[in-house]
């Protein structure tokens, strides 16, 4: 389920607490974004335990430094999940070339290559999961279950314009998710 | 096609959506009113035409209005008089015979297609041009629009066709049509991904261990914060039906089973209305706020909360459960050291507000597991630490219940006996229960009985989610003794 967008202010207030070192603020913030912190993660390791390593991390970098979010750049959200991005990442590329130098099947390119799939993989889901609602739901229609536009529309009860509007579009910032440096979510608000 | 040409219409912004629908579904001209001269296919694509000629039997005309800008502009008989054409004859011609009965040019005009959807009128015969397919003529700017539709192959057959012809000659939308590709191949199933319920906990000590916090969490609130958090995971996986799967609420009534039949949704309204009991002594909103008469113990209220609201509960009781038990959290942590012996009431009794958070916590856990039978997931004991915590409360509560109950002549007199209560497993211990005296301390040497169970077996007789004849416990000594404190254990339970 995609957290409902949270107003700035629980951002804000959200900040204040973990700045006051308030216990119950940190839980608070795992409760709404354990789960995304987690399968991004896990979506670029594609491993249980180095995911769950990268969510402590994660969290426990934001307990720590609360202050270098700044809510004027975004929503706290969209820095959560650029913060794994980046974290989760750096994990892949250390344990990949880690293990290339010890002798490890692969060329450095096959590596990069690697870590670049994954970090696009990564961010195409944050992207999936903050596009607006009506764009998600045609994609989910068109894709998973292999409606065509036609029927898209009369499932989503709009005109077969606006479902391939909404097709197009989802797709348009989806591919989003290939522009390398970006921040997840970059376009996603769209 | 001249760039021109495409440039002009793809910056035609004038035709805006409703334009745009019009060319490409809303059935255009060929009405038997609007049959308008062979001549002016382009005329057509002006909004009135296209919404007038709704009332047409053949629909979808994708050809229709496209004559200027899409067949090589020349030959503007290519258009075979374009949609006119059959427009001229009674309307019931249907386009594709119209073209297909042109002079022998390849025909243009798209047969009908698909669109009976939209409007649930049967399509009209079409056995004659069904047999062969006709290639369908798009625009640039029609075309562009599908390519969101194309990449997901969720257009029709002469569709894709015709943007894969055009592919071969635009190539803005040729990389386009590459990029919204590539993107495609990125969707993928969610895994639904079982969170590790501990993590929640790993996350937290990690974290207070590099920093320290100012405002901690009171160690006799944590097994709340564990639990609610552990149910508002599950409640995040299950979908909207299975709000509404049955739970049957079952505790004991003085001498016997009782239960009584909620859903899913009406059992967070329990937990919602009851924790409520803490949330009013610690002065937060309470959430039966609106009752004029409030009611006090947790089954009147839970039963005035669901009377209340005309409709059963669904899922959108879910967040003011949530909110509510951050809130009782945040708040005792701030006033923690203060108030952990403050009262909670429960109508006819009072607990000390840190048992009743822990008495919360196990009624959020025992509740869960109703909850994950109703919808058939798996579900956990609490981690061995909380389970402990939970387990002594009730030990911690038996002497109590045992007097009320020998005062109903539900327990058997004696004097100043102990029973020792054995738990095995994870959180396991044991306790020497008085069973006579309410201030006693438990004493080995009067030990008359010794009751041995697992941990999550004996928390399940004091929820009333095993009986305490069926209980698999472990008997050594005065069966009276054991039968009293068994049986007091399952009164333990409510609603």
């Amino acid at each position: 389920m995609a957290t409902k967008d949270a107003p700035p202010r629980w951002d804000r207030k959200m900040q204040q607490r973990l700045a006051r070192g308030e216990a119950a603020a940190l839980g608070e913030l795992y409760d709404r974004f354990g789960s995304l912190v987690h399968s991004l993660a896990h979506r670029v390791l594609g491993d249980e335990t180095a995911a769950d390593g990268i969510t402590r991390e994660v969290f426990a970098h934001v307990w720590e430094h609360p202050d270098t979010y700044d809510p004027k750049q975004g929503p706290l959200r969209s820095w959560v999940a650029a913060l794994t991005h980046r974290l989760a990442v750096q994990r892949l590329r250390a344990t990949e070339t880690a293990a290339l130098a010890q002798g490890g099947q692969g060329t450095t390119e096959e590596l990069e290559r690697k870590v670049r799939r994954a970090s696009v993989a990564a961010r195409a889901d944050y992207i999936v999961t903050s596009m607006p609602a009506p764009l998600r739901a045609a994609l989910e229609l068109a894709y998973f279950q292999r409606r065509d536009y036609r029927q898209t529309a009369v499932d989503l009860g709009v005109t077969e314009d606006e479902a391939r509007r909404r097709l197009r579009l989802g797709l348009q910032l989806l591919s989003t998710a290939h522009d390398a440096g970006a921040p997840p979510g970059a376009g996603g608000g769209a | 096609m001249t760039d021109a040409q495409r440039d002009g219409s793809e910056e035609y912004e004038g035709y805006g959506e409703g334009a745009e629908e019009g060319a490409a579904v809303v059935p255009v001209q060929g009405g038997p009113g609007s049959g308008g001269p062979p001549g002016e296919p382009g005329g057509s694509e002006d909004g009135g035409s296209a919404h007038g000629g709704s009332g047409n039997d053949h629909r979808v005309n994708y050809g229709s209005g496209n004559g200027g800008s899409v067949n090589d502009g020349g030959d503007g008989d290519g258009m075979q008089g374009g949609p006119g054409g059959p427009g001229g004859g009674p309307g019931g011609g249907s386009a594709s015979s119209g073209s297909v009965g042109g002079d022998g040019e390849p025909p243009r005009i798209p047969m009908p297609r698909a669109s009976v959807e939209d409007t649930g009128r049967p399509l009209p015969e079409l056995d004659a041009s069904e047999s062969r397919p006709v290639p369908l003529v798009l625009e640039h700017r029609v075309l562009k629009a599908l390519l969101g539709a194309w990449a997901l192959a969720a257009c029709s057959a002469e569709e894709t066709e015709a943007v894969e012809e055009h592919l071969g000659e635009c190539g803005a939308c040729a990389d386009e049509a590459l990029r919204l590709r590539g993107a495609v191949g990125l969707l993928h199933p969610v895994e639904p991904l079982d969170l590790d319920p501990g993590l929640r906990t790993r996350v937290l000590t990690g974290s207070f261990d590099r920093r320290p916090p100012r405002i901690p969490v009171p160690e006799w609130a944590t097994p709340y914060d564990a639990e609610t958090a552990r149910l508002d995971a599950l409640l995040q996986d299950i979908g909207d039906a299975e709000w509404h799967a049955p739970v049957r609420l079952r505790w004991f009534d003085g001498e016997g089973p009782t239960s009584r039949r909620t859903t899913v949704a009406g059992v967070i309204a329990h937990l919602l209305t009851v924790d409520g009991l803490v949330a009013a002594a610690l002065g937060l909103d309470d959430p039966l706020a609106g009752e004029v008469d409030k009611p006090a113990t947790p089954a009147s209220r839970t039963e005035a909360y669901w009377r209340a609201s005309y409709f059963p509960p669904t899922r959108s009781i879910r967040a003011p459960w949530r909110e509510q038990s951050h809130d009782i959290v945040r708040t005792v942590s701030f006033t923690g050291g203060t108030t952990g012996r403050l009262a909670v009431s429960y109508g006819d009794f009072e607990l000390p507000l840190h048992d009743a958070m822990l008495d919360r916590a196990f009624e959020c856990w025992v509740h869960a597991e109703d909850i994950a039978d109703a919808v058939d997931y798996p579900y956990e004991p609490p981690s061995p630490r909380y389970l402990n915590r939970m387990i002594d409360l009730a030990a911690r509560t038996l002497p109590a219940v045992l007097a009320e109950r020998r005062r109903h002549g539900l327990a058997s007199p004696g004097g100043g006996r102990s029973l020792r209560l054995e738990i095995e497993g994870h959180g396991g211990g044991e306790w020497l229960i008085p069973l006579d005296s309410l201030g006693a301390v438990g004493s080995a040497e009067r030990e008359v009985a010794h009751i041995a169970l697992d941990g999550v077996e004996f928390c399940h007789l004091a929820a009333e989610h095993v009986s305490p004849e069926d209980a698999a416990a472990g008997q050594l000594g005065d069966r009276g003794a054991i039968r009293d404190v068994l049986f007091a254990t399952a009164s333990l339970s409510r609603m």
